[in-house]
Order: structure tokens, then C-alpha cells, then sequence
């Protein structure tokens, strides 16, 4: 089954880490995408921007609505995915439990809704 | 599915047979298909036919066998009408059609049912709904019955029990007994989960709500279940002797004229010896396993009240010591509660009064009936009785059982009888 691991984290607290200390945490996120690679069970993932760098859109009665900004203020933001392939909820928790996101911040579950 | 009152008790006998076997069959198709609604759909017409029948002409010999030819019939039928090559369908046609030819080599289906009780308790299920989701599947009641045992609008828990079951399709939660790590953890669920079916139905103390009553005998049921299918594993144990100890001191908690009596005041003569023994044999065996836990923690405690059988007293430095390793265990400020009643039974009552003192940043307690009466209790033993008076007021204004609110009227009263 294919489960995407949304990392939610506080994008406040990621801007205030110095630069050097900031570098200091993606050798564990490239650990843990070569694990997922070696485990065959990755089929994608990718680290999204700021949401400070995110537009919104909506159109409601033929009228077009352009923000600036996420969709929701939130104390956590959605800052990257992993979109895995494994058998079952337990394997995907296992999983996302290993994400370094989830020590930092949270880590959302999701099955994928798959088209017939 | 219901049992109502007045039923006979061939009904009544015919539908327990049918209950037990009706989880096991759901267990053995919901752990192939993950889909525990349809395995549902397919065995309640099965069920309702074994209501009508086995009354009447007797439970067949091989109540499964019997159920599962129903519902594969029925199964049938329903595809045939919806005129559809439905896959679920077809699996469990296929799947009724192997089992039926196990029975016929004289060989039992699997019992799945642990499997199906870890699914409807993992982590990712809502924790208020595991113990309703599992009086549906393991044994077949139904939306309404669970209801009105766990006092939720019959709409919203059919709902939520739907919701649930679409969640273990959906997300992909395994019918499995988890890996020993992680085992601890996840029976604990499943524990928490029969233990609110047991105290559910035994809040209704005088028997009178036959549903309520039920669900205590279920949940004994349950744990029994477990216990002989984890028969290494010391909490489910626990939990078994500790519900069999309450058990046994049903009947003891009302007098003659239905008013409540509190545990320490109970005639220990009306008390179920056998079930106390079953209990005491449970918790030895759980003890040597080496693992302490919640269950076993209070299982002994109960065991110490029982003591007053024999000792006539409660052996109140045991109780006081598990309560210290229970508070260590869990933290609840309703066993600190406990503790302190405890402690003011060895060093009495100004003592138990520091100890309830001390509790009171947990803002839950201030509306905790056990908490005022205790409270109110003590106050009374060390002659504040004005404070005892308003401590008593507070605990009958939380209390709904009217039984237990005249036991604690009548003790109001007596403050200004000393």
C-alpha cells in the first residue's frame, strides 16, 4: 500500500537554528532516504520551501482569489514528504517513526487514495 | 442481534453459541479481505437465520459450519441481485467456500479473533471507539446495544463504529499479533479496551439494565479469551483476575433493601468464593512471569481486600504499598485518591487528609465523586465537621446512581450524630 509521510515543523524555529547547525541535520535526512531507497519502498520525496514563499488560490463564483501565505496559519507548517510503497499501517508507522522529522516535529500518516 | 428481556432462555442460550461463533468466522474473513464490514454483512443474515432456527430445532453440531453456509448463500444471492462482479463479494465466497472444506476434513477454522481484537485496538483507531468496535466484530452486537451501554446517541456511535472499520481497510491496519517490542504496548490497548466493556456494564450495579449487566460478562468473556490465548502474557492475566475479583462482590454491593454498601462493610458470605479463587490462582500464575504491571497492581490490590474473609480486616499496608507502586506506574490522580484512603487506614485520618492535599492541582478531581466522599470521609474522622458536611454536599452533588447518592446522604447526616 502507498502512504505519504507528510513533516510538519515549526518553520520559526528552523529559520532561528544557525546555518551550521542547520547543515548538521541533513546528513540524517540523507540517511534516512538511502535507507528507504535500499528498502526498495521510496517512490518519491521532496523537501518543500518556506510557506512564506507560498501563494494561495481560490476561485468561489467565477471570481479569482490570489493570496499571499499558506493555506492555514498553523504553529507547524508542512515542510517535506515521503511517498513510500509498504504492506501495511504498521510497516508505514515503523517507518515514519525512523523520519528525523519526527524527533524535530511531527509526522503525518497517510494512506493514498487509490483510483480504480 | 439484541437480547431483550423476557426472551427465552433457549433464545437466549442460541444466541450465545451463535455469538461465539459468529466472531470467529468475521475474524477469519476480516483477516483475509481487511474489510471487517463486509465479513459483517456476510455472516448477520447467517446470524439472524441461527436466532430464528436453533431455538426452535436445536443448535446444529457445527454451529459454524451451519452459519457459514447461510452466508454464503446469502452472499450469493446478494451479488446475484446487484447483478455485479463485486471482488469482495467474490473473495468471500471463495474464502466460505475453503473453509467449508476444512470443516468437512473434521479440521477447526483458526481462531483469528486476537488478530481482529489487535486491529480494532491499534494505535491508529480512535481510543474511544476500540472497546465498541470490539463488541461488534468479536461479538456481533449491535450500534444500538453499544450505544446505549456506553450512553452515546445510537446514530452517532453506528457512525463512528462505520468510520472506524472503513479506517482499517483504508489505512491498511494489519490483522495481526504485533512484534514482540512492540507487543507490551499494543496488548495494553486491547486490555484497556475489554476492561471499559467490563466496567461499563458493571456501573450498573443492581443488574437492572440487562444490557449493561451484559456487557460485564462480556468483558469477563473477553478476558478470558485472551488470557487463554496469551497465556505467557502477565496483564492479560492481571486484568482477568482483577475483573473476576469485582465480579465476585456483585451481589454483595446492595443489601436486601437495594442500598449500597461500600466495599469495607460488605457480608464477605455473599462474596463468589470460586470466582475469588479463580482470581487468586490468575494472579499467582501472572506474579511468576516476572513483568508488574497496571492489571496485576490492581488485581493485588483487590486481593488484599479480600483478605477480610479470612483476617477480618483488609490488609491495609499491602493496599497502601500498591498503591505507592501503582502511583508510580500510571501517575493518576485517581489512584493517588485511592492511596490516600489507604494511608489513612495505617496512619490515620489527618495523614490521608495531607496526602488529598497535596492533589489538589488536578483540576479533574474537583469534580471526582470518590475524591469529595473520601475527603468528606476523613474529615468527618477527625471531627471538621463542618468541612465534612460541605465535602458530602459536593460528592452526592456528582453522583448519579441514586443508590450511592442515599449512602452518602445518610453518612452526612451522621456527622452531627457523633
Amino acid at each position: 500500500m502507498k502512504y505519504m509521510l507528510l513533516i510538519y515543523g515549526d518553520e520559526e524555529k528552523m529559520r532561528a537554528i544557525p546555518k551550521e547547525d542547520a547543515s548538521k541535520m541533513l546528513p540524517a535526512y540523507f540517511a534516512y532516504t538511502e535507507a528507504l531507497k535500499k528498502a526498495g519502498i521510496l517512490l518519491s520525496s521532496d523537501r518543500l520551501q518556506f510557506t512564506s514563499n507560498a501563494t494561495t488560490i481560490r476561485i468561489r463564483d467565477g471570481k479569482t482569489n490570489v493570496v499571499n501565505g499558506p493555506y492555514a496559519e498553523a504553529k507547524e507548517q508542512l515542510a517535506g514528504y515521503y511517498l513510500i510503497d509498504v504492506p501495511d499501517m504498521d510497516s508505514a508507522l515503523s517507518w515514519a517513526s525512523r523520519c528525523p522529522g519526527a524527533s524535530s516535529g511531527t509526522v503525518e500518516v497517510r494512506p493514498v487514495w487509490v483510483m480504480q | 442481534m439484541t437480547t431483550r428481556q423476557g426472551e427465552q432462555p433457549g433464545h437466549v442460550a442460541a444466541e450465545a453459541i451463535a455469538r461465539r461463533s459468529y466472531g470467529k468466522l468475521v475474524a477469519f474473513l476480516a483477516a483475509r479481505t481487511r474489510d471487517v464490514a463486509a465479513a459483517e454483512d456476510a455472516l448477520s443474515d447467517a446470524f439472524a437465520a441461527a436466532l430464528a432456527e436453533w431455538p426452535a430445532h436445536g443448535t446444529p453440531r457445527r454451529p459454524e459450519a451451519w452459519l457459514l453456509a447461510v452466508a454464503r448463500r446469502k452472499a450469493i444471492d446478494a451479488a446475484r441481485r446487484r447483478h455485479t462482479c463485486d471482488a469482495a463479494a467474490t473473495d468471500l465466497r471463495l474464502m466460505a467456500e475453503e473453509i467449508e472444506g476444512r470443516m468437512t476434513n473434521a479440521s477447526e477454522i483458526p481462531d483469528e479473533r486476537l488478530s481482529l481484537m489487535f486491529a480494532c485496538a491499534h494505535p491508529a483507531i480512535d481510543a474511544s471507539i476500540r472497546a465498541p468496535l470490539i463488541l461488534q466484530t468479536i461479538l456481533g452486537f449491535d450500534a444500538a446495544t453499544i450505544a446505549s451501554a456506553f450512553l452515546v446517541a445510537p446514530a452517532t456511535m453506528s457512525q463512528r463504529l462505520v468510520r472506524a472499520k472503513q479506517k482499517i481497510a483504508i489505512a491498511g491496519i494489519p490483522f495481526r499479533t504485533p512484534e514482540r517490542a512492540d507487543l507490551p504496548e499494543r496488548l495494553d490497548a486491547v486490555l484497556e479496551a475489554i476492561y471499559a466493556t467490563f466496567t461499563e456494564g458493571w456501573s450498573d450495579p443492581v443488574g437492572t439494565e440487562a444490557k449493561r449487566r451484559n456487557l460485564a460478562e462480556e468483558g469477563i468473556w473477553l478476558g478470558r479469551l485472551v488470557a487463554s490465548l496469551l497465556p505467557d502474557e502477565p496483564e492479560a492475566l492481571g486484568l482477568l483476575a482483577l475483573m473476576l475479583y469485582a465480579e465476585a462482590r456483585r451481589a454483595a454491593r446492595r443489601d436486601a433493601q437495594g442500598d449500597y454498601v461500600p466495599l469495607e462493610e460488605q457480608d464477605t458470605a455473599v462474596w463468589d468464593a470460586a470466582l475469588i479463587t479463580e482470581a487468586e490462582t490468575l494472579l499467582r500464575a501472572a506474579s511468576m512471569k516476572g513483568a508488574l504491571g497496571r492489571y496485576q497492581l490492581e488485581a493485588a490490590i483487590q486481593s488484599a481486600h479480600v483478605v477480610r474473609r479470612l483476617a477480618g480486616r483488609s490488609d491495609w499496608d499491602a493496599i497502601t504499598q500498591l498503591y505507592d507502586a501503582l502511583f508510580a506506574l500510571t501517575r493518576s490522580p485517581v489512584v493517588a485518591v485511592n492511596r490516600a484512603i489507604a494511608i489513612a487506614e495505617t496512619r490515620g485520618p489527618a495523614a490521608g487528609l495531607a496526602e488529598l492535599d497535596a492533589l489538589h492541582a488536578h483540576r479533574q478531581l474537583a469534580a471526582y465523586q470518590p475524591y469529595w466522599a473520601a475527603r468528606a470521609g476523613l474529615l468527618a474522622r477527625s471531627g471538621a465537621a463542618a468541612e465534612a458536611d460541605r465535602a458530602y454536599e459536593l460528592a452526592i452533588g456528582l453522583e448519579s446512581d441514586p443508590a450511592v447518592r442515599g449512602f452518602l446522604e445518610r453518612r452526612r447526616e451522621a456527622i452531627w450524630a457523633r
